[in-house]
């Protein structure tokens, strides 16, 4: 069962993909149907593969069957053995529930979105090898093929953000994407590195099983003594940080936008960028032994949820919006992991992937609905003209602001009560982050929803004339989408974080005695529960005053407040930043070594520099043949004198 | 094992073929290039199926020599011709009859002047190879790894490009330099030995005092193959100048000649010396790295990138080498056959779109995806393979070197791992130059892509770059046993000068 889940996705790909060179050059009504059958097969595969997941999850997480599927060796030296093998727990059982239920819903909602591309196959091939890896990091069962899915998502990623190639800016952004995130996988690999010296294993079982043996051991790394787990985690943090857009590791993110909306709703925001708070999920049993690395993860978590919310408050393309509130979220399910509240932190992925797969599909229904328009300052007055994606907008932005009886209530709620229960200064430190990002969730998000559907209509006539409702292919997934972000809270809050945690997570979260903050959650003190309400309802009724009520407050704060609000505009100046101090002088380094270092220096004393003197000898040898008999004469006799010297001296010595 | 003699008959039969060529293909011109080309295809397609007989008949339980040949030469100096191959060379060897044929193939139509004596060249240059890897012989092997030089410096400085005698002669003058003092430790050797015999040189213990010496003086001549900073400058010009399936060979084999003789000589003979000079080793390695990144980041001719993109990716296997652990030198020599058969590739490539625009400029191309989905996918795969993709077989190697050197030295490892953030730099970034973008050239908006003849040469290492990535162990299982008795060895040799310097305090 579990083989067929994951590699019913790759089979489809790799059908997908021929079927895109065998669309190259043929006539329109045969790419047509070969467009079709592309579809048929991936969506079959994926909708089969979620069927699957389905029937897992009953069986493991709700069963509490948990098994490893080992399918062959992988690579193998000395003491280092690594096996390709499929590891399924509960945690996986929920990823692969989220992975391949958003994953599906993308692809049925891709018929309709890239109805008009030439590259349809090509496209669904690419989103079909995304969920491959995808399934193959949440199944790992050992470290290294966590990153071979961790790469092979990021390759999936590049490939689809960079989907329309002939665009400047996508090929940018792709490599972007996967450079940054090369940056964080430098962190994993070293990460990867210290658990095997630690533990002369990177399976995952073993490693869980020593752990409490090793949470005093040292180790030295980079010439200084570090408690040996904490390194090993910091290291691997900074993996999850690269791939979860984490404060500093961010920047790849808003400009992966510039990939087709359903790109966006099932890689940046659903799926591929949670994959760091699975990865931290994971490895609890190794993390709950070092409270520094907790620290770090509480503490980054926290201050990437406030930054990037500070930033989606002034953008202006309504995916960056939704990008910058992904970051930020990501940054609620981090600190939540940092306080020890993994399933608060899983509890809150899960919710988030279907509202906001649902906010970036409605949004994506709404750029298809305005011809591709994407700036909401060119939006406004189209609520009566796409009234069902207006609603489903609504039902996203509600979870999304953590409304009752919304799924995101029940998530974010417990995320924050938990940092308050923590009782730690980090955690609490995280929990007014939080508190005030929640504020700025409900402004943007409806700032973004009055910006884009009220309003005096902005956009040209033309667009406003051809504004309709999408088709069914694409609402029908919408509204499952929607189903989850209404339901998915009170459904699973019991199981996830309530009363049957124990039990349903089983080994699979580890959480030491004391760590005790989601336990203590539910004794927090009422102004606490409320307060996140609370904040998400000043911050709707301020969206409304500035851009309802008084249109022009925005235009006039930001004036006043110049220097703030280009900061935020300007999102903090850290694109310029790494421009300036990594882009640049890599690049001017480079042609410097390769001018100067190899070309004047190596080569100039080296190869060049033997061949000039050479010459140079050989023209004031070539001087000493004159062609006049005196001039050799003369020579002779200069040796002879030397050689009677020398012969004399030596002899008479 | 085998009752005839394979490898002398893998040696043979590349040189018998240019001996066919030479004498028996006379006539119009047209009628000689053609004969040329097929019999050097046949006879080389021939030792390649003959050198699977290696891959079958190997034995990967031992770490003793296999197919192993001895006939005395000079009786009285006991200098024999002696071959034979373990676990460390046998790959090298099917490495080297692989891409022969490939390159014959590629050179098709590309080779258009004195077909004959390219032909001829590219056999003999076959012969040098596997002898070369094959060799038990001191003398034996000083000649082989020598006298591949005259049928590359031929090939190079003949069917190269307008540059091709600047970039012959630097070829010649830096591994001269090595040759010359690698002779001087061979005759050391056999002085102090007695004998020219690798398997009995391999028991031997050279003297601590000697072995510094001994070591420098192959270190010279290696670390010009490899090569290492800073003595890399030939390699850029040699590649841009040398003819596609030139290039192909060096990166593809040569380049894996000095990595061998560290594993061969350096490591088992001198492993005291090894041992102090390792430092040495893991900063020259450490720049390479990074200095010829961002080198390459910086390059317009894509040949010279990838050229220096060989120099970064060598560094890993320099620094996995003198690891002296099993996962160090198992993923040396991963990292060698991978990048044997990626940079291979990669060259091919580059050779594909040379042979239709000529010219090797990133600037001419751009949105070459448009016309040539095929050339797209398949320049795809093996970037990604450059740049150490799980499930390709650039990365099994990269992260066992890292591996090995972080439970060596963890600066080391986080210097040398910096280079696969930058590898992913200047490969994605000349990938999106030629590939991606508008296709708006005049010259190429007629371009076509792979033909039948191009996607028979990328096929097999289209499969074997995702069999290296996907399912090591077929490859790994011929090292283990003898790279685990190299390490022991090795480790032995420096335990017991330990002992001796303690008793003599």
């Amino acid at each position: 069962m579990i083989t067929a889940v994951v590699f019913l996705p790759l089979i489809a790909a790799i059908i997908a993909g021929i079927m895109a060179f065998m669309r190259h050059g043929a006539d329109e009504h045969r790419s047509h149907s070969i467009d079709r059958l592309s579809q048929w097969v991936t969506c079959g595969a994926l909708l089969l593969s979620a069927a699957g997941s389905i029937s897992i999850f009953f069986d493991v997480a709700l069963g509490g069957n948990s098994y490893t599927y080992e399918l062959m060796t992988w690579i193998d030296s000395g003491t280092f053995e690594v096996s390709w093998a499929l590891k399924v727990d509960s945690l996986t059982a929920v990823m692969l529930i989220v992975v391949t239920g958003v994953s599906s819903m993308v692809h049925i909602y891709s018929i309709g979105y890239m109805h008009h591309d030439r590259h349809v196959p090509r496209f669904m091939a690419y989103l079909s090898l995304f969920t491959f890896f995808m399934l193959m990091l949440i199944t790992a069962d050992n470290l290294i093929q966590m990153f071979f899915g961790w790469e092979g998502v990021g390759l999936a990623s590049y490939l689809l953000i960079g989907f329309w190639y002939h665009k400047p800016t996508a090929n940018a952004a792709a490599i972007k994407a996967f450079v940054v995130n090369r940056v964080g996988d430098f962190g994993f690999a070293l990460g990867i590195f210290c658990v095997f010296v630690i533990f002369q294993s990177v399976d995952l079982d073993t490693i869980f099983a020593a752990a409490p043996g090793h949470a005093n051991d040292t180790l030295e790394v980079f010439s200084v003594e570090f408690d040996a787990l904490t390194i090993a985690c910091l290291l691997l943090f900074v993996g999850a940080m690269g791939k979860s857009a984490q404060l500093g590791l961010h920047t790849w993110l808003p400009d992966a936008m510039e990939g087709p909306t359903p790109v966006s709703a099932l890689i940046h925001a659903a799926t591929m960028v949670t994959a760091g708070v699975f990865m931290v999920a994971r490895l609890s049993p190794v993390f709950e032994f070092s409270d520094v690395a907790l620290a770090v993860v509480t503490i980054v978590g926290a201050s990437t949820c406030i930054f990037a919310a500070t930033i989606a408050c002034t953008q202006n393309d309504i995916k960056r919006v939704i990008a910058y509130s992904t970051c930020s979220q990501l940054g609620y399910m981090f600190f939540a992991c940092g306080v020890s509240a993994y399933s608060a932190g899983i509890f809150h992925l899960t919710t988030h992937a279907f509202f906001k797969a649902l906010l970036f599909l409605g949004a994506g229904a709404v750029i298809h609905a305005m011809s591709d328009e994407q700036d909401m300052r060119k939006m406004g007055g189209i609520w009566k003209l796409i009234p069902v994606t207006y609603a489903l907008m609504w039902i996203g932005n509600l979870a999304l602001a953590g409304i009752p009886p919304f799924a995101g209530f029940y998530s974010k709620d417990i995320v924050l009560e938990a940092a308050y229960a923590a009782n730690t200064g980090v955690g609490t430190y995280a929990f007014y982050m939080g508190l005030l990002a929640a504020f700025l969730t409900a402004f943007y998000s409806w700032r973004l929803l009055f910006m884009t559907f009220h309003g005096a209509p902005r956009a040209d006539e033309k667009t406003m004339a051809h504004v309709h409702e999408s088709p069914m292919v694409m609402i029908g997934p919408l509204l499952v989408l929607a189903t989850g972000a209404v339901l998915a809270g009170w459904v699973m809050y019991d199981n996830f974080v309530g009363g049957s945690v124990v039990q349903f997570w089983g080994n699979a979260i580890l959480v030491l005695e004391n760590h005790p903050a989601l336990e203590n959650a539910r004794y927090v003190p009422t102004w606490v529960k409320l307060s996140p309400l609370v904040v998400g309802g000043v911050g709707i009724v301020l969206a409304y005053i500035m851009y309802i009520a008084k249109p022009d407050l925005p235009a006039r704060m930001a004036e006043t407040f110049r220097p703030i609000y280009l900061m935020s505009f300007n999102k903090w100046y850290v694109d310029e930043l790494y421009d300036k101090i990594f882009v640049r002088p890599a690049f001017y380094l480079g042609r410097q070594l390769w001018k100067v270092g190899d070309g004047t220096l190596i080569d100039g004393v080296g190869p060049d520099g033997i061949a000039r003197a050479v010459r140079m000898l050989a023209r004031r040898v070539s001087a000493l043949q004159s062609g006049y008999v005196y001039h050799y004469a003369f020579g002779m006799m200069i040796g002879v004198v030397t050689l009677i010297t020398w012969y004399l001296f030596t002899s008479a010595g | 094992m085998l009752s005839w003699p394979l490898l002398s008959l893998l040696i043979a039969i590349p040189m018998f073929g240019a001996f066919i060529i030479l004498v028996m293909i006379r006539g119009d011109e047209e009628i000689v290039a053609r004969n040329s080309r097929w019999v050097a295809l046949w006879t080389s397609a021939a030792v390649f199926v003959l050198s699977l007989f290696l891959w079958t008949n190997f034995d990967g339980s031992t770490a003793d020599f296999q197919f192993v040949e001895r006939y005395q030469w000079m009786t009285g100096l006991d200098i024999a011709y002696h071959v034979g191959v373990d676990g460390i060379s046998v790959l090298f060897v099917i490495l080297t009859t692989l891409l022969t044929p490939l390159c014959i193939m590629a050179s098709w139509n590309a080779i258009k002047d004195r077909v004959k004596e390219y032909m001829i060249a590219f056999l003999i240059l076959e012969t040098m190879m596997i002898g070369m890897f094959s060799a038990l012989d001191l003398v034996i092997f000083y000649v082989f790894f020598e006298a591949v030089l005259i049928p590359m410096f031929l090939i190079i400085g003949v069917w190269g490009g307008p540059r091709r005698v600047y970039a012959a002669y630097k070829l010649f003058l830096y591994t001269l330099l090595g040759s010359v003092l690698m002779l001087v430790a061979v005759i050391a050797m056999y002085h102090e030995a007695g004998t020219t015999d690798i398997p009995t040189l391999l028991s031997y213990s050279f003297p601590a005092g000697m072995q510094p010496w001994l070591w420098l003086a192959f270190f010279a001549s290696f670390a010009v193959k490899v090569p290492m900073w800073p003595v890399h400058t030939w390699l850029p010009d040699a590649h841009v100048e040398a003819p596609t399936a030139g290039s192909v060979i060096l990166a593809g084999v040569l380049l894996k000649f000095g990595g061998y003789g560290f594993l061969r000589f350096s490591l088992p003979m001198f492993p005291l010396a090894s041992a102090d000079f390792a430092p040495l080793i893991f900063a020259l390695s450490m720049i390479a790295v990074v200095y010829t990144s961002l080198v390459a980041l910086a390059q317009e001719d894509m040949k010279k990138l990838i050229a220096y993109s060989s120099v970064a990716h060598m560094g890993f296997v320099t620094v996995g080498t003198f690891t002296m652990n099993v996962q160090g030198i198992e993923g040396a020599i991963y990292q060698m056959l991978s990048h044997g058969v990626v940079s291979a590739a990669l060259f091919l490539i580059v050779g594909v779109v040379y042979d239709r625009i000529h010219s090797r400029e990133i600037d001419v191309y751009g949105g070459l995806v448009e016309r040539m989905p095929i050339y797209a996918i398949t320049f795809m795969l093996f970037m990604l393979a450059s740049v150490g993709m799980p499930g390709t077989g650039g990365f099994v190697g990269e992260i066992l070197v890292l591996l090995g050197i972080f439970q060596v030295n963890t600066w080391v490892a986080a210097f040398t791992a910096l280079g696969v953030i930058l590898g992913a730099a200047y490969m994605l970034y000349l990938y999106r130059r030629v590939i991606f973008g508008q296709l708006t050239k005049e010259n190429l908006m007629q371009i076509t892509d792979l033909s039948p003849r191009e996607i028979a040469i990328f096929a097999p290492l289209v499969v074997i770059t995702i069999w290296m990535g996907v399912y090591p162990s077929s490859f790994l299982d011929f090292m283990h046993v003898s790279v685990q008795n190299l390490v022991v060895q090795v480790e032995a040799a420096q335990a017991a000068a330990n002992i001796l310097a303690g008793v003599a305090q």
